[in-house]
């Protein structure tokens, strides 16, 4: 908690193992600046979404997390997901409630808000994703790339201070993907992507972390990672 | 591949669309009480009722024919009722031998069966005119409102917004099996003991992916603020004018339900 | 898209003829255990809601106190789960198809009470969107399949288990036993809700249901052995992980076989002493408008002639029809109001 830099995520020496005992993280050390972009790269089974799921506490490893000045422990849970807001690679299970409006207000009503000051957060996040009509819409007749905004907007209205986004443009076609992209240039809050997407990491990213094998391997500024093609090789990144 | 979904309802503004989903519920739910009520045989009263449903339909600018094809898709459940034609005793008006068995088809069989099939059907159009007239998220909300428990409107919102998800999964499966299902015209290889292992894996595998999807939507409520408790937004009070509707519609079922009773 | 083309609506509704087995006719459409309204009398349909009502409220008790909260999420998608299942059958001779209810396979899966839950959405949601079955009778259908055939099917599970002990083939008898008992014993219910009502004399409803749902309950056996092998090679952890429940549900694992016993003797009784049913269902008639009593002489109107109840419901219609027509009449002038409001 003491470095500056590290303000917005601080993870120290970060192990993880699932029951089965795979093992999935071997020590991260990880060091986000608040307004950050970070992109996370690497193959499958890397352990990149495993590392995401230890920012909110859904997974809880050895090690220690923080995030925005707070420690990711069992007591603090509540206040650590109001500030970390993770979208995650499917939409389709993050959109679980029957219209546009009730997904996009459950952050908000678990949080304890009032009822009009829940409606306005939800307008506010519909007009982030410049989808403001659709709060009554059934979110099954959307399309992909419309759910995935959807999906983000069900984490804006929690007024998170860090984004987390998870393959956000994985299926998403050359027009959804630039919609998708300008939206996420223009959100204030610090980002970790993770994705198999280069080009979407050089374009919104000006840090790459490169994850292989439960470790990072490379941490640095993106033009000269995605430019090492010894790197990318070795880790399975093209 | 995306499936569309089963579009029960048609958007209209008439004036039963505008009515609250809870007084439409309740109108219905006293409707097919009403029809069940009814004794065998008393047309002018099914007349009646028929009259009040058509006149909901007619207001509701549906169209009659499409609440009138949705019914009839499902009146051949009626059928099951016709056993009743021969052992209701009574009059005998018309008698079939069957080798050694005689069918003797009774008036007061013929009576009790047309009666069985006006009430289906009646109770049907009420029922298919409430769903084609609200969206299903209104009708949830109309549960909450109407004080059924949390958990289990909970449980059918997500059921029915899972449900064509998961129904696109069970289509590609039974797609691909048809896809090399490559027995000859009318002749299916392969025990029925094995056909129904191989269905039974696809239940199975339906219901495992199923169960991992609902760990991942578990993750994406926590990660939301979800602490264990069901909880949603008030409901608005129901405006008295609707409530008079309701009150009014009430009603009228229930001279029609006098007026059967009177009517045998 | 319309409604006739959508692949739910094929799936569910025409199973066989969507799908185009070769060789497979066109199934029956929805189970033939879902009653519709008019078939039950009123009483019996009123008193098989108190029954469903104070079932399915316990099982959401026991599920809120038993079950940990990430079990939410579970039960709707399993519902779905086994809503969309009830898409998938097979062709068991020329003409017939099997076709799950899943209510063994759900109980095996999440356990009595979260199965009741879940059977119960279904066959609720089935009731009001599809109309299969009715929404007076919907309480005994959910009496019928969601907790009849559930706890039998625990019950049968369990009880196989327990005497057959922890082997490979035990858990495939089970779920077979588990499956088919099920069927049966909730048609076996039907059919005396039938009985009892007076809409089909017992000798023929028992028989009938019974005998039919026997052949359907081997699908629903299959079936369920077929899920519960392939849950069992990919995740056995899912199966095994309820060992320590048992004690807290030895009240429906009894329950559930005294059910199954009660209707498997009651039912041939009744079979073959119609009128016994049919004098119980008299005794009801002074409550009972719905079902006019078979011995009582009904007036003919079947040829009309000069009867006061033609000339009634002649009278009726005209009445109707006037009212119908005045509706469309407002109906007409209010969308005339409103297209002149919006184009000034």
């Amino acid at each position: 908690m003491d470095v500056p830099g590290c303000a917005a995520v601080e993870i120290h020496k970060l192990s993880f193992a699932y029951p089965d005992g795979q093992v999935a993280l071997r020590g991260i050390d990880l060091c986000v600046a608040p307004g950050e972009r970070v992109g996370i790269v690497g193959p499958n089974g890397a352990g990149k979404s495993t590392l995401l799921l230890h920012l909110n506490g859904i997974l809880q490893g050895e090690g220690t997390v923080g995030v925005d000045g707070l420690q990711v422990t069992r007591a603090n849970l509540g206040r650590v997901r109001a500030r970390v807001g993770i979208v995650f690679q499917n939409p389709d299970d993050q959109l679980f409630s029957p219209t546009v409006f009730d997904d996009v207000a459950y952050g908000p009503i678990y949080m304890g808000l009032s009822e009009a000051e829940v409606r306005q957060r939800v307008t506010q996040a519909l007009q982030q994703i410049n989808m403001e009509g659709y709060a009554i819409r059934v979110s099954h007749h959307l399309s992909l790339g419309e759910k995935k905004r959807v999906a983000i907007a069900t984490v804006l209205a929690m007024n998170p201070e860090i984004l987390v986004l998870d393959e956000p443009s994985a299926g998403l076609d050359p027009r959804g993907r630039r919609i998708l992209i300008r939206l996420l240039e223009r959100l204030p809050q610090t980002m970790l992507i993770s994705t198999h997407d280069l080009r979407l990491v050089k374009e919104l990213c000006p840090r790459t972390v490169v994850l292989d094998e439960g470790q990072v391997v490379a941490d640095g500024p993106t033009g000269k990672l995605l430019a090492d093609e010894a790197l990318l090789l070795a880790h399975g990144l093209d | 591949m995306h499936s569309s979904s089963l579009d029960l309802y048609r958007a209209g503004a008439s004036f039963w669309h505008r009515l609250d989903a809870r007084v439409k519920l309740i109108i219905t739910l006293a409707y097919v009480l009403t029809v069940s009520l009814m004794p065998v045989g008393a047309w002018p009263a099914y007349v009646l009722l028929f009259a009040f449903v058509l006149s909901l339909v007619v207001a509701s600018e549906l169209g009659v024919w499409v609440v009138l094809r949705r019914t009839l898709l499902a009146l051949p459940f009626v059928l099951a009722a016709l056993p009743l034609l021969v052992t209701t005793p009574g009059r005998v008006i018309l008698s079939f031998s069957v080798g050694r068995w005689s069918l003797p088809f009774t008036s007061a069989g013929l009576e009790r069966f047309l009666s069985i099939a006006c009430k289906s059907w009646l109770s049907m159009q009420m029922a298919v005119l409430l769903t084609a007239t609200t969206p299903l998220p209104d009708l949830w909300i109309a549960l909450r409102a109407l004080h059924f428990p949390g958990l289990l409107v909970a449980t059918v919102g997500l059921m029915w917004r899972y449900l064509f998800v998961l129904a696109d999964e069970a289509m590609r499966m039974l797609r691909a099996r048809e896809a090399r299902s490559a027995g000859g015209e009318g002749r299916n290889g392969g025990s029925v003991m094995w056909r129904a292992r191989v269905t039974g894996s696809m239940a199975g595998s339906m219901f495992l992916r199923g169960y991992e999807r609902s760990e991942r939507i578990y993750n994406a409520m926590l990660a939301r603020g979800y602490d264990g408790t069901v909880r949603s937004l008030p409901v608005k009070p129901v405006s008295a004018t609707q409530r008079w509707v309701a009150a009014l519609a009430t009603g009228v079922l229930l001279v029609l339900l006098w007026l059967g009773q009177w009517m045998r | 898209m319309s409604q006739w083309s959508s692949p739910l609506y094929q799936g569910y509704i025409r199973p066989a003829r969507a799908v185009g087995i070769p060789g497979h006719s066109v199934a029956s459409g929805p189970s033939p255990m879902h009653i519709p309204d008019g078939f039950l009398s009123t009483p019996v349909a009123l008193l098989m809601w108190v029954v469903a009502i104070v079932a399915v409220a316990y099982a959401l008790r026991r599920v809120s106190r038993d079950l940990d909260e990430r079990k939410v999420p579970l039960f709707g998608v399993l519902a779905a789960a086994i809503f969309a299942g009830q898409m998938l059958n097979f062709s068991v001779t020329g003409g017939t198809s099997g076709h799950l209810l899943g209510a063994a396979i759900a109980c095996i899966l999440v356990g009595p009470w979260a199965a009741v839950l879940a059977l119960a959405c279904v066959v609720g949601t089935q009731a009001l969107l599809f109309q299969d079955g009715g929404l007076l009778a919907l309480g005994a259908n959910i009496v019928n399949m969601a907790v009849i055939g559930v706890s039998v099917a625990y019950a049968v599970h369990g009880a196989v288990r327990r005497l057959a002990g922890d082997q490979r083939w035990s858990t495939v008898v089970a779920g077979f036993a588990a499956g088919w008992t099920s069927i049966v014993v909730a048609a076996l219910a039907c059919a005396l809700e039938l009985a009892v009502s007076g809409t089909s004399p017992a000798n023929v409803a028992v028989p009938a249901m019974g005998g039919i749902h026997m052949l359907i309950g081997i699908g629903e056996g299959l079936i369920t052995v077929g899920a519960v092998a392939l849950l069992y090679a990919a995740r056995p952890d899912l199966l095994g992980a309820r060992k320590g429940e048992a004690a807290g549900n030895r009240g429906i694992l009894v329950g559930g076989l005294v059910l199954a016993i009660v209707l498997a003797v009651l039912s041939p009784l009744a079979s073959s002493h119609p009128d016994g049913l049919e004098w119980v269902a008299e005794q009801r008639g002074f409550l009972d408008f719905a079902r006019g009593s078979p011995y009582r002489l009904i007036p003919d109107y079947v040829f009309p002639g000069i009867s006061n109840e033609a000339i009634a419901t002649i009278v009726a219609g005209i009445v109707g029809l006037l009212i119908v027509f005045g509706i469309a009449m407002a109906v007409a002038a209010s969308r005339r109001r409103r297209g002149s409001a919006q184009n000034p």
